[in-house]
């Protein structure tokens, strides 16, 4: 099996990933994109991992999914704490910021 | 798959057979169990019209949700609706194929271990099923498009959520003290008399296996944590719209988790199906009865759960999350602590 | 027998990946941002590491997304409507430069010399071998991220409590 397939298939869900944070304006989709690149990454590891033999990139997808698990958890309280004063989660509404 | 030959292939396909249908066999089973020991405990007759002792009752409640007017709410989310039921039943039979439900018996020559997956990383195969089961209470709920079905799906996996934590302290004492993650070697750790069990003295377990028991309760919604189903208070919960046959799938699904749940805390702190006794035997006398054993086992947890069912009185939700969260989870904590002490200095 | 299961494995991961892209209910993006979790779980066994396979399972698909799922139902925020009038570069600007992105991304990955994959070692993937290292080599490292999921706990419940 070439392991190249696998990278590509990382590279495809990393550009999707990509395309929801840009496209989407529901601030919880972004954050699935975010998880979504984030996966992408952990596929990439584990395939040079397998190449390798070794743990390293199995320990660096460890910690990868445990800060994913964080980010989550904080961002999610953030959208929670927005909707609680804008009752909208669209990311072009909370522009109160901007210039 | 590599190094399988079809003797192994047509072993495990056999095996798998053997298991969804003895599953589903136990279910109707259960069926008839629970409403008769419940009548028994009441005072009052169960079904006996159906047969002797109402043994066919089952049979006619299949028969009754087969041909039952399948009744879909107008603005129900079409594959969510249909797709919760298969999740359930799906991910309830998966977390079963870990579970050594016997000896490693010998035919034509061949060693067959009574297990579907003899996976490194077994118990963890099985809290991954039990989590991905959370998907089909959460997808019930929310495509009913009801409020009392997404007010019950919410509770249910926020309860089902909070206890697997739970679950998985209890059930890292056991790893402590036998070193491996396989459940046919935590078994074959057990041997000789009863007290070498896990939850003797083989590994001084009795609080993690009294954290995993209540644990198990709340992850298949059984009495006293059934709030999010119960009649009274929201109509029937996550399934309140489902009707005839995918209810009886989430039936199914309820009733093979808590043999699932059984057979895991036998497995892991009972002695999986050592006898506990030595006997004389070898071969086939004693495999029929280390099965025998298993299949004991797990009767007398299913019992103490219907027994219980009927027995305890429900929890409020808040005093639940608090049983879980505040309760549980440093008692998961502290047996962690005191099993990781004893492994040092024992 | 391999490839069968990579092919499939990888249409389903980015069929669920357009779905989480597309879908305007959010509750059908997290739903397919789960499957795609799982289809992912499955290149991990299919690589050989089974136990960041159920980890993913567990953890990701087990636990984040159900947290994210959660969230989604509770704020329960109905279908995204249509985008109000924009400015016009941005709705082609973002899938022009994505798609130029990916196949510089494809390209330079595909141009990389990799021998094919060695044959499945036993000994690879298994809890003992990642405990090994975790606990060894990067034992600083696992301490410092408990830390870390300690403060965000603690900064989640803080930033969603209503009052503290």
């Amino acid at each position: 099996m070439d392991p190249r397939m696998y990278l590509l298939v990382s590279s495809v869900l990393f550009s999707l990933g990509v395309l929801s944070v840009l496209l989407r304006r529901g601030a919880i989709v972004i954050l699935m994109g975010v998880e979504l690149m984030l996966n992408a990454a952990n596929l990439a590891f584990l395939t040079f991992a397998r190449i390798q033999g070794t743990a390293e990139g199995q320990i660096y997808v460890f910690f990868v999914m445990t800060l994913a698990a964080a980010e989550a958890a904080v961002g999610l309280a953030i959208v929670i704490a927005i909707f609680r004063l804008r009752e909208t989660t669209d990311v072009d509404e909370v522009s109160l910021m901007k210039w | 798959m590599s190094g399988w030959d079809t003797f192994d292939l047509a072993a495990t396909l056999v095996k798998v057979v053997v298991v969804v249908m003895g599953l589903q066999g136990l279910v109707a089973a259960m069926v008839w169990v629970e409403r008769r020991v419940s009548a028994w405990m009441q005072f009052r007759y169960g079904p006996n019209r159906v047969g002797p002792f109402g043994l066919l009752q089952p049979i006619a409640d299949a028969i009754k949700f087969i041909f039952k007017e399948e009744v879909v709410p107008a603005n129900a989310h079409g594959p969510t609706y249909v797709l919760a039921p298969c999740v359930a039943l799906v991910t309830a039979l998966t977390a079963f194929a870990v579970i050594p439900f016997g000896p490693t018996i010998e035919i034509f020559g061949r060693q067959v271990p009574l297990v579907i997956a003899d996976v490194d990383g077994g118990i963890l195969l099985a809290l991954a099923a039990g989590s991905l089961g959370v998907y089909a209470i959460v997808m019930a709920g929310w495509s009913s498009r009801s409020k009392y079905s997404l007010m019950g799906g919410l509770r249910s996996s926020a309860q089902m959520i909070s206890y697997e934590l739970a679950l998985a302290l209890s059930l890292m004492g056991v790893l402590l003290v036998s070193g491996t993650l396989r459940p046919t070697e935590i078994v074959e750790q057990q041997a000789g008399w009863f007290w070498n069990w896990n939850v003797f003295a083989g590994g001084w377990q009795l609080l993690g296996f009294l954290i995993f028991v209540i644990a198990s309760f709340a992850e298949t919604n059984r009495l006293p944590f059934d709030l999010p189903e119960a009649e009274s208070e929201l109509v029937a919960g996550y399934h309140t719209e489902y009707s005839a046959m995918k209810f009886a799938m989430f039936f199914m699904a309820e009733y093979i988790n808590m043999t699932t749940g059984s057979a895991l805390a036998v497995t892991l702190f009972l002695g999986g199906w050592q006898l506990g006794f030595p006997v004389p035997w070898t071969g086939w006398p004693l495999w029929i009865l280390q099965l025998l054993a298993f299949a004991a086992k797990v009767g007398s947890f299913l019992f103490l759960f219907v027994w219980v069912r009927w027995t305890l009185p429900r929890f409020r939700y808040d005093q639940l999350m608090n049983l879980g969260w505040k309760g549980l989870l440093p008692l998961g904590l502290a047996n962690v602590v005191f099993t990781a002490l004893l492994v040092l200095y024992r | 027998m391999e490839t069968l299961a990579f092919f499939v494995l990888s249409v389903l991961a980015v069929a669920a990946a357009l779905v989480v892209l597309t879908h305007r209910n959010e509750v059908i993006c997290a739903l397919g941002l789960a499957f795609n979790l799982v289809a992912l779980a499955g290149f991990y066994f299919l690589l050989g590491a089974q136990f960041i396979g159920l980890l993913q399972l567990i953890v990701y698909a087990g636990a984040i997304m159900v947290l994210i799922l959660f969230v989604v139902m509770l704020l329960n925020l109905g279908e995204e409507r249509y985008p109000r009038r924009r400015q016009w570069i941005h709705p082609w600007l973002a899938p022009v430069a994505t798609l130029v992105f990916a196949g510089v991304l494809g390209g330079v990955l595909w141009q990389v010399e990799l021998e094919p994959l060695p044959a499945s070692d036993p000994a690879f993937g298994t809890v003992e071998q990642v405990g090994l290292d975790l606990f060894g080599r990067y034992f600083y490292p696992f301490e410092v991220i408990s830390l870390l999921l300690i403060v965000a706990m603690v900064g989640a419940v803080v930033m969603a409590k209503r009052r503290l």
